[in-house]
């Protein structure tokens, strides 16, 4: 009998919001027979089942996993707060979609990190499953928790609580890493055995086998790797990405959720070199798949679910170089059957706008552009390689090919940026206004220009990994200046988000093995499903962080000195140091750097491929 | 092909498919099974089907009835072997056939369960058997109480093994009664678990609904 048809299970279901996310059964997911199967595998993603399910690399892994005879990948997403405390109450462990089993039964419990507010779910489905929290508490071979995903490249916050970490693209190293477990189990090793073996698989990071050391100050002194493990853990890659495992035959829910489509991966890594950003700089070197296997992939994908809509993924879609064929080829098979086509993270120019007016040739809705800041100086400190020109000619053509509404996206608190740039924001919005009042097709249905603005978050990994955060007063100071020259201007909204948790988040994603005290101390007192803000508290971190003993200011305000050892030293993403410094110089100087196709600036990542040559 | 109506059942974990996603389910399923269903003009096309009495969530049913209209001509006989291969855990289409009535007509259902951990079955039997039964009905336009005995036609307990076992036949709509509905009359002295099956749906004379 399934536990889902357990008596006060069943009972439990009827009373919550949205049950469907909690039972499984949907199209194509994958159920083993348990006596055929000698690794069970529990793949975890710390929030709700929406937001996991929409996700591309838990489909990737699921399928490339479920693809080994003997293995058995289920999934576990944290319930939301009715059910969680209910749960709680009933004495009800969490449980595996597939199979309706306990946690406790699965012998690797890995969970999917692509953000840092999800570090107290990670507790609170492991306590939820009656696991130990601390690596260090979790004896034997069963219950080895690892994790994987862009929190990987530092991962030190968590480092106590986890067995394992996978560092850059899962496609080979999890199968190695199961192959290896289950040699492991075969021949009764322990977990130190197991671990210490599994070091030596390229991008497997164990935080066990590093001793961090520290200066009076709280910075790190030194990270020695001992019983053989590397002194540097370089990422993993798939160097063959055209012929790279794509899941064509994807779950497809039963109940709505965020990203309800098909997601055609079309490239991985990125030819822009954008300052502030991970993706951009973790996921080189850049390597593409064809328009003939992606329109292959497509369709199958769309005959295997049923889905009524495809998405091109990537970093940056217009960068793709067969976009063009890629489109035409998806319209000739989408239009007569009424699939439509989405293509998000578009450029500002002309090449990308013709692409954007066959494609949305019925509906017209928002357009999205990202500037990112608000003056060319700005943006060539950040190297966000969008002119004002670009964007007023993108923004006239869309007006006048019958778009009404434009969101554009900036960021404030970026590293040397001035009131000048701020306030250069208000003056780009109404020149996108008037761009609108020239060459609107029809001027009585008005127009929505909407101006977002989020806090710059300095993140590892990236030409400001050293830079202080704003503080929340400057940052709040610079939302009111900017708010205030919007003020005057009609049919410009402006959206700011809230610095709380950008603070939390930064402080985070640069926080050293330190940190995990103050993580366990918000999970103890109630933090949860943190990305949302109704479960979010401010309140709660601060109060966790001067119960430890810690200064937040320390990870989130300072500026790092350009030589000092920080705590994810060890990880390789590719990128070296070298290029990052450099990029940083470049930045003050206010000094563009070319994207990878027109020179490449020896950023290091293409030493990650066979021959070292990027192809971009 | 036009007015069509699918027969099909909805157990085990799909109970806890919501309406709104049934529906999304249900065009899936026939994208998949490449039976293409007829789609509205218009701006913002969306496939004519709809479910005739939505099924609450958590209650299984081995009867459910939708209407859809198809873009091309299909044989009706082999359209459940064509479409339960695409179908989640615990959906099957049964028949297919041109509807002969509209769903309206649908007036009783029959409905089979268990009860745990409340009263027994004599207890049960008598205390459906009263004349007025007062419940509290919600709605959009707010709370009013409700007298439900007449929408019961039959409401027979039986002391079992496994619990008490329950037979039904309740009115469909105009008004709509329950089993949820009908054991909230109970108070406090309601089971703390029961599950429901539709079993069959009939018209007002006791024909079967097809």
């Amino acid at each position: 009998m399934n536990r889902i048809d357990d008596e006060k299970i069943s009972t439990l279901l009827r009373q919550v919001q949205r049950p469907a996310r909690y039972v499984g059964g949907e199209y194509n997911q994958v159920v083993k027979d348990k006596s055929q199967v000698d690794v069970r595998f529990a793949f975890c993603f710390p929030d709700t089942y929406e937001i996991g399910m929409s996700n591309l690399g838990v489909k990737i892994l699921y399928g490339i996993i479920n693809e080994m005879p003997g293995v058995w990948c289920e999934r576990v997403f944290a319930p939301w707060g009715d059910m969680a405390e209910r749960m709680r109450q009933e004495h009800i462990p969490i449980w595996a979609l597939e199979s309706g089993d306990e946690l406790e039964e699965f012998d690797i419990i890995a969970f999917s990190l692509g953000y840092e507010m999800a570090y107290t779910t990670v507790l609170d489905v492991l306590d939820m499953g009656g696991i130990p929290l601390h690596a260090a508490d979790r004896h034997g071979l069963k219950h080895l928790v690892m994790a994987g995903g862009a929190c990987c490249c530092n991962i030190e916050p968590m480092a106590d609580f986890l067995d394992l970490c996978f560092l850059g693209e899962g496609e080979d190293m999890d199968r190695e890493v199961i192959e290896l477990y289950r040699q492991a189990k075969r021949e009764g090793w322990d977990k130190e055995r197991f671990l210490r073996q599994a070091a030596q698989i390229g991008g497997i990071y164990v935080p066990s086998l590093y001793d961090i050391a520290y200066h009076e100050d709280g910075t790190v002194a030194s990270i020695t790797p001992k019983d053989g493990a590397p002194a540097k853990v370089r990422k993993r890659i798939v160097e063959d990405f055209e012929n790279c495992y794509y899941p064509t035959k994807p779950i497809v829910p039963s109940t709505e959720i965020v990203h309800d489509r098909v997601s055609l991966e079309v490239f991985r890594g990125c030819i822009r070199g954008c300052r502030f950003c991970q993706a951009g700089q973790i996921n080189r070197p850049v390597r593409s798949r064809s328009p003939e296997k992606l329109l292959a992939l497509g369709r199958e994908t769309l005959e295997n679910t049923g889905y009524q809509e495809l998405n091109l993924s990537s970093l940056s879609t217009s960068d793709y170089k067969g976009l063009s064929a890629l489109c035409d080829g998806l319209l000739d098979y989408c239009r007569p059957r009424g699939i439509s086509l989405s293509l998000p993270s578009l450029r500002a120019d002309n090449f990308s706008m013709d692409i954007m007016q066959r494609v949305q040739q019925v509906r017209k809705g928002g357009l999205t552009f990202a500037p990112e800041a608000g003056t060319q100086r700005l943006r060539d400190v950040i190297n966000k390689n969008v002119t004002e020109d670009d964007l007023l000619e993108s923004c006239r053509v869309a007006f006048s090919g019958g778009w009404n509404g434009v969101k554009l996206y900036f960021m404030l608190g970026l590293p040397a940026e001035t009131d000048e740039d701020v306030l250069g924001i208000a003056e780009l919005a109404q020149k996108v206004f008037w761009a609108w009042k020239k060459n609107a097709v029809n001027r009585s249905r008005g127009v929505r220009i909407t101006v977002s603005t989020s806090e710059f978050i300095p993140k590892p990994h990236t030409p400001f990994q050293w830079e202080a955060q704003v503080s929340r007063d400057e940052y709040l100071r610079r939302v009111g200046l900017l708010s205030g020259a919007l003020k005057q201007a009609r049919s410009i909204t402006y959206n700011w988000h809230d610095s709380e948790m950008s603070l939390i988040e930064a402080a985070l994603a640069r926080g050293d093995r330190k940190m995990g005290r103050v993580i366990e101390e918000v999970w103890r007192t109630g933090g949860r499903l943190e990305s949302w803000s109704e479960y979010f508290s401010l309140e709660r971190w601060l109060t966790a962080f001067q119960t430890c003993g810690m200064d937040i200011d320390f990870y989130a305000t300072r500026q790092r000195p350009v030589d000092e050892l920080m705590p994810w030293e060890h990880m390789d993403n590719g990128v070296t140091r070298r290029h990052l410094e450099r990029e940083r110089e470049a930045a003050y100087a206010g000094r563009f750097s070319p994207d990878c196709r027109k020179a490449c600036m020896g950023c290091g990542a293409a030493s990650l491929l066979k021959e070292g040559v990027c192809r971009g | 092909m036009d007015k069509l109506r699918l027969k099909f059942a909805k157990t085990g974990r799909a109970a806890y498919i919501s309406h709104l996603d049934l529906i999304r389910t249900m065009q899936r399923i026939f994208s998949r099974a490449g039976v293409p269903l007829k789609y509205s003009e218009g701006f913002n096309p969306h496939a004519k089907i709809s479910i005739i009495l939505p099924l609450p969530v958590g209650t299984e049913s081995e009867c459910e009835y939708m209407d859809f209209s198809l873009a091309e001509e299909r044989a009706l006989e082999t359209l459940p072997d064509c479409l339960n291969p695409y179908m989640p855990e615990g959906i099957r289409a049964i028949e297919a056939y041109p509807a002969p009535r509209k769903g309206s007509e649908l007036r009783w259902l029959r409905y089979e369960g268990v009860m745990r951990h409340g009263r027994d079955g004599a207890y049960y039997n008598e205390f459906f058997a009263q004349p007025e039964l007062w419940v509290t009905r919600r709605s959009k336009r707010g709370e009013r109480l409700d007298n439900v005995a007449p929408g019961i036609g039959r409401a027979v307990f039986t002391d079992t093994p496994e619990g008490v076992a329950a037979e039904l036949l309740l009115h469909a709509q105009e008004p709509t009664v329950s089993p949820e509905l009908l054991l909230s009359a109970l108070g406090e002295d309601g089971p703390d678990y029961y599950a429901f099956t539709r079993k069959e749906a009939f018209l007002e004379d006791m024909t079967p609904f097809r």
